[in-house]
């Protein structure tokens, strides 16, 4: 691992479902909740819509993690969508793990529209869990 | 040519205070295709929408950036601001800089770094937007109820009230379900046929009720607004059109066959009515057992019929019609204990008897004129057991479901025996009392003061000793092992399905729960629909529940067909899945994947090498895709996208944020 330059801050992805953990995220901010600046949400209709290939992109363009929410399990809006996220999260991880990045990087968490807590300790446990491993170089595109 | 349009909003200073909305104005003019950025105090204001449409005019705008509120509260109004200007709604994103960034920092440089980021992911997205274009279906203004219970009956009759045509179907001979079946209801114990067998007339005679009794659904196709549904008309061996429902048949038919209405504990001719007050009154005849049908020798029911009813000629009949809902109301049925739980004698004690069958004893109508008694030997029991969550809350041997209603019905079996029989004890052995709802405890409290035991225990073993029945059980409340005698023993049964109806669920198009009851689309906001669109639940198909709960759920259900019917058409979400056939293998992983059957495999024709040739490609029905997108990412050859959330419109957002 490199040097970190000074003020480095991780950049992350969040994938959030639209019903469930979108609005936890937007009850976060009813509720003026703070968390860290660090976090970048991406709409998606459901978190089975994420392709393991956008995670991949984004590790590849420089992310320093990636977080994919949805509804609990039982709860998904398309009633089984998220059973499909949480089996490619798990093929997901092991694929980045075998390229050499840490999978800790890659999260799944089921977060619901009422669970703006729990959006918040989310996305602050986990900025302070990629700051902690540093800078993503593993896939970064080479410049 | 893209020319994006970028529109920051102030919301006041809601978004204004951490963020520096002019700074990411002045930012957004630097990313590819914008034409045009300004910031702007209220957005969704009058004259904030007034300011997009004139930039739209005057820097010809075909794609709209507005950084704002959350979508989920003014996408729908920023997309008819565009349809105003002239553009297709799609063509617009919005950016949420207020519930997801101004609200939730306060560091207002690193909140406006991260507001441009969030702009910039919108520009990029919107680069990739096409045009989208809903569908409109048309509504067929006609509601299919399957199942004659009390809740298909309320939701048939609350439909029919608002002036809609329905059809109800129901599989037995006659509608009604269990409640009238029923003696006296909990909690206010008025005679159960007294107010459910007038609803049945109800129905029966309702101009804008079809009632097709004896028949089952067969094959549902189409989605909401036109479902194209067939019925299957069972024979019933007696032409309605002729029949008055006299009855001299049924008192002339020599074989007779033990009464499933009560629960075998009568006898019934081989031409009947389940029930006196049957609805439709008229009798079928039941072909395993009909001599004539059977052997070719009898006919009498033929012969004394004053109209000439009698049809043995009579055959099943398919019938086709569309409706644009269906309520689906097809009930409980009883776990079968008799398999199950070799403690309690796997049903081999004649005086070991479920609370229905208990019910229908009770019942002035019933087998027995409504005289407690052991069906052993007609005696009157002085001392009666009764055991609950027999099926119920037992994972091992039944179902982990509490079934709701048992709670009180035995509260209320234990008040009748003790109101019947003069000198009579009961004794009720249980896990929990759950009494929940309006006037229950009072009820439940009224029964103790009858002076029901109650016991805190599982009866861990039934056997007969001379006449008696003897429970062994511990009281977990005083941890002793305890001993009845008792003459009669009443089990609390748990509800399950109806038989069938996992396979008419698949029929009908969705799926049910683990434990086989129908699934709701939102267990707290959507409890009445189904992820299907179109497709209503009402009563205890969805779950187990008593009465009061199956009437308000029946209501919801015909309020949801109601509204859905008060529209002449009906607009489709365009953000759906979409076949690129050129790329489509054909392979069908995605048909399975689909929650909502919206998926099917369909043949077409293309020239290869100047012949035609023919090939399988999957084919979206908008009308029932939701968008969810499961099925794209689950594609092969990559074919299926979902419109709207394209995977070229997702790629660019993720690489705007680092290589833009
Ligand atoms: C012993 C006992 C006592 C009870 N006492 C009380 C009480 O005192 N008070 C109270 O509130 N509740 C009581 N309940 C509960 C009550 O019976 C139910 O809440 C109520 O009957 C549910 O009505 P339903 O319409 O949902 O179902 P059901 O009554 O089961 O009706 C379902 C109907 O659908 C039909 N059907 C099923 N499948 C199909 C199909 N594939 N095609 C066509 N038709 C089909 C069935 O033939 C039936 O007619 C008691 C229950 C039991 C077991």
């Amino acid at each position: 691992m490199g040097v970190v330059e000074n003020n480095w801050e991780p950049k992350i992805l969040a994938f959030c479902c639209n019903w469930c953990s979108y609005s936890g995220a937007d009850l976060a901010g009813l509720n003026r909740m703070q968390y860290p600046e660090n976090i970048r949400i991406l709409r998606v209709p459901c978190s089975a819509r994420v392709n393991p290939q956008y995670v991949l992109r984004a590790f590849m363009r420089g992310a320093d993690g990636v977080l994919v929410a949805g509804c609990h399990p039982g709860d998904c809006h398309y009633s089984t969508g998220n059973y499909y996220t949480r089996r490619r999260f798990l093929l997901m991880q092991l694929f980045l793990e075998y390229n050499g990045v840490d999978p800790q990087r890659f999260q799944a968490r089921w977060i619901s529209g009422a669970e703006a807590g729990k959006f918040k300790t989310t996305v602050t446990k986990l900025c302070e869990e990629i700051k902690a491993s540093g800078p993503n170089r593993k896939l970064r595109d080479a410049k | 040519m893209r020319r994006v349009g970028v529109f920051i909003c102030h919301c006041g200073t809601n978004i204004a205070a951490t963020v520096d909305c002019q700074k990411v104005a002045e930012a957004a003019k630097s990313f590819p295709g914008v034409v045009f950025s300004m910031d702007y105090k209220y957005m969704c204001s009058d004259p904030g929408q007034a300011v997009i449409k004139e930039a739209i005019k005057t820097h010809n705008l075909n794609r709209v950036v507005v950084a704002s509120c959350t979508p989920r509260m003014h996408e729908p109004t920023f997309r008819k601001t565009l349809a105003g200007a002239g553009m297709n709604p799609y063509l617009f994103e919005m950016t949420n800089l207020r519930e997801q960034c101004s609200w939730v920092h306060s560091d207002k440089e690193k909140a406006t770094e991260k507001a441009i980021d969030l702009v910039k992911m919108s520009v990029a997205k919107v680069q990739k937007n096409r045009e989208l274009f809903p569908d409109y279906i048309p509504i067929n203004k006609k509601a299919l109820v399957i199942g004659g219970g009390i809740a298909g009956m309320q939701a048939a009759l609350d439909i029919a009230d608002a002036g809609y045509k329905v059809t109800l179907v129901e599989r037995e001979p006659t509608i009604g379900g269990k409640m009238p079946m029923l003696d006296k209801t909990f909690p206010t114990m008025d005679c159960s046929a007294c107010i459910s067998t007038p609803k049945m007339v109800d129905v029966a005679q309702h101009p804008n009720i079809e009632l097709m009794s004896f028949s089952e659904v067969q094959e549902v196709n189409g989605f909401i607004g036109n479902f194209d549904v067939k019925i299957k008309k069972k024979a019933k061996y007696v032409d309605y059109s002729k029949c008055t429902g006299c009855g001299l048949c049924e008192t002339k038919c020599p074989k007779k066959v033990p009464n499933e209405y009560d629960l075998g504990m009568g006898v019934r001719p081989s031409i009947y009515k389940p029930f006196a007050q049957a609805v439709p009154s008229k009798p079928i005849i039941d072909a395993k057992n009909c001599r004539k049908l059977v052997n070719g020798k009898c006919g009498v029911c033929a012969k004394v019929c004053p109209t000439g009813a009698v049809n043995y000629e009579d055959r099943d009949e398919i019938i086709s019609d569309t409706f644009g809902a269906i309520v689906m109301a097809t009930g409980y049925d009883l776990f079968k204990w008799e398999g199950a739980y070799g403690e309690y004698g796997y049903g081999k004690f004649p005086d070991v008897i479920t609370g229905l069958q208990f019910e229908r004893m009770v019942n002035a109508s019933g087998p027995t004129g409504g005289k407690i008694i052991r069906p052993s030997d007609g005696e009157e029991p002085k001392t009666v057991a009764f055991i609950k969550c027999v099926g119920s809350r037992d994972p091992l041997k039944g179902k982990i479901t509490c079934s709701r209603a048992c709670c009180m019905y035995t509260a209320k079996h234990a008040h009748q025996v003790l109101d019947k029989i003069s000198e009579s004890k009961a004794y009720v052995f249980y896990m929990d009392v759950r009494t929940v709802g309006k006037g229950y405890e009072e009820f439940y409290e009224n029964t103790l003061h009858d002076k029901a035991v109650y016991v805190r225990g599982r009866v861990s073993k039934i056997y007969q000793e001379g006449k008696k029945l003897i429970l062994k059980a511990e009281d977990t409340l005083s941890c002793k092992a305890i001993q009845v005698k008792a003459d009669l023993v009443v089990l609390a049964t748990a509800m399950v399905p109806s038989a069938g109806s996992r396979e008419l669920a698949q029929i009908v198009g969705f799926l049910p729960d683990l434990n086989g009851w129908y699934q709701e689309a939102h267990p707290k906001l959507r409890p009445v629909e189904t992820p299907t669109g179109g497709v209503f639940l009402a009563g205890t198909c969805q779950g187990p529940k008593d009465i009061p709960d199956s009437v308000a759920q029946a209501g919801a259900a015909a309020a949801k067909v109601m509204g859905l019917f008060s529209n002449e058409q009906l607009e489709t979400n365009p953000m759906t899945a979409k076949v690129n056939e050129t790329i489509c293998s054909g392979c069908g992983t995605c048909a399975p994947l689909c929650p909502y059957k919206a998926i099917q495999l369909i043949d077409v024709q293309e020239r290869v090498h100047g012949k035609f040739v023919e090939r399988k490609v999957a084919h979206v029905n908008n009308g029932l895709c939701q968008g969810c997108g499961a099925c794209t990412v689950a594609c092969r050859p990559g074919a299926i996208d979902l419109q709207g959330y394209q995977n070229d419109q997702i790629l660019e957002e993720v690489d705007a944020l680092w290589a833009w």
